[in-house]
């Protein structure tokens, strides 16, 4: 696999807002998670909807936020989270 | 005749009410494209009408039951249940369920931890393993609001989740596609797994519910 980032690291969802077909909701941008695990390489999903070829494959991961970082006024305990599957090109090392 | 009527004491007409038509409302933008790709492809001999049908009729006939067949497997089978959360496309490959080009992701339920599976962008689902989604899945109601506040949403499902546990959502975007294994339930000690495996619904495996041994 030849993504950069491995389980545990911290890491920052970029905070943009490009046209187009994209596959990260804009509730998770900006924010900071920790990987969980890498999930592989694929076809970039934001390249194949244009009848591109994805290629080349972008590492996916499953990025874990805390809810309170998340949403300012989260109901729940601090241990809730929610999971995300992020396309490498989305993070930045934090 | 509009006097004749006029002696009833009301007009019956408006008393009716019909089941409303799954075409009615004016198709919308993406539909009208859809028709027309899907007219182009076959004009172009891309596609047949037998072949869109046979598709459909494939989607369409995917049952739960494999699911549940799986997580009753999982539930007796711990050496099933660890390579199904090591690579969940070769275990499912083991009981001959075809996973597709998605990865299949099963997280499992345990006294700590409640999963729930949500789509916030459209409506990805484990289709191979859970057929159809359930209009709920795909509501904005539901995928909004499952994210922002998902102990609320879970019991109003009537699943409560005791602030001890976590409850941990899963965004299912692009290529993951989510099995919950749900706890087994005290008292089902001994059962078989087609026992098991009936009382494994839908929504268990979505992670919104839990099963009982009732």
């Amino acid at each position: 696999m030849s993504g950069n980032f491995a389980p545990g690291d911290t890491v920052k969802v970029i905070s943009t807002h490009p046209p187009g077909h994209r596959r990260t909701p804009y509730y998770i941008r900006g924010k900071t998670g920790e990987i969980e695990r890498v999930c592989g390489d694929f076809a970039n999903p934001e390249e194949l909807a244009y009848g591109f070829d994805g290629l080349p494959k972008k590492t996916l991961y499953r990025v874990r936020f805390k809810q309170s970082h998340v949403w300012d006024d989260y109901a729940g305990p601090e241990t809730d989270t929610v999971d995300v599957d992020i396309y490498e090109h989305w993070l930045l090392p934090a | 005749m509009a006097e004749e009527r006029g002696t009833h004491d009301h007009d019956h007409d408006h008393d009716l009410t019909f089941q409303p038509n799954i075409e009615d409302g004016e198709p919308g933008r993406y539909e009208l494209m859809t028709y027309a790709i899907r007219e182009l492809l076959m004009e172009k001999g891309h596609l047949t009408p037998e072949e869109l049908r046979a598709a459909q009729e494939k989607v369409e006939s995917l049952q739960k039951s494999d699911g549940a067949m799986i997580i009753a497997k999982a539930w007796t089978d711990p050496d099933f249940k660890q390579r199904l959360l090591d690579d969940g496309n070769a275990a499912l490959a083991e009981v001959g369920v075809d996973a597709g080009a998605a990865k299949m992701t099963v997280v499992e339920n345990t006294d700590d931890v409640q999963n729930v599976v949500v789509c916030t962008l459209c409506s990805c689902y484990p289709r191979a393993v859970l057929g159809m989604p359930p209009d709920w899945y795909r509501s904005k109601s539901y995928r909004s609001r499952v994210v922002i506040e998902p102990r609320k949403v879970l019991s109003e499902f009537g699943t409560d989740v005791p602030d001890d546990m976590t409850v941990r959502v899963h965004d299912s975007l692009a290529d993951l596609r989510y099995l919950v294994i749900p706890r087994r339930p005290e008292g089902t000690e001994g059962w078989s797994e087609e026992q098991l495996a009936a009382i494994v619904t839908r929504d268990t495996m979505v992670g919104v519910a839990n099963p009982t041994a009732s």
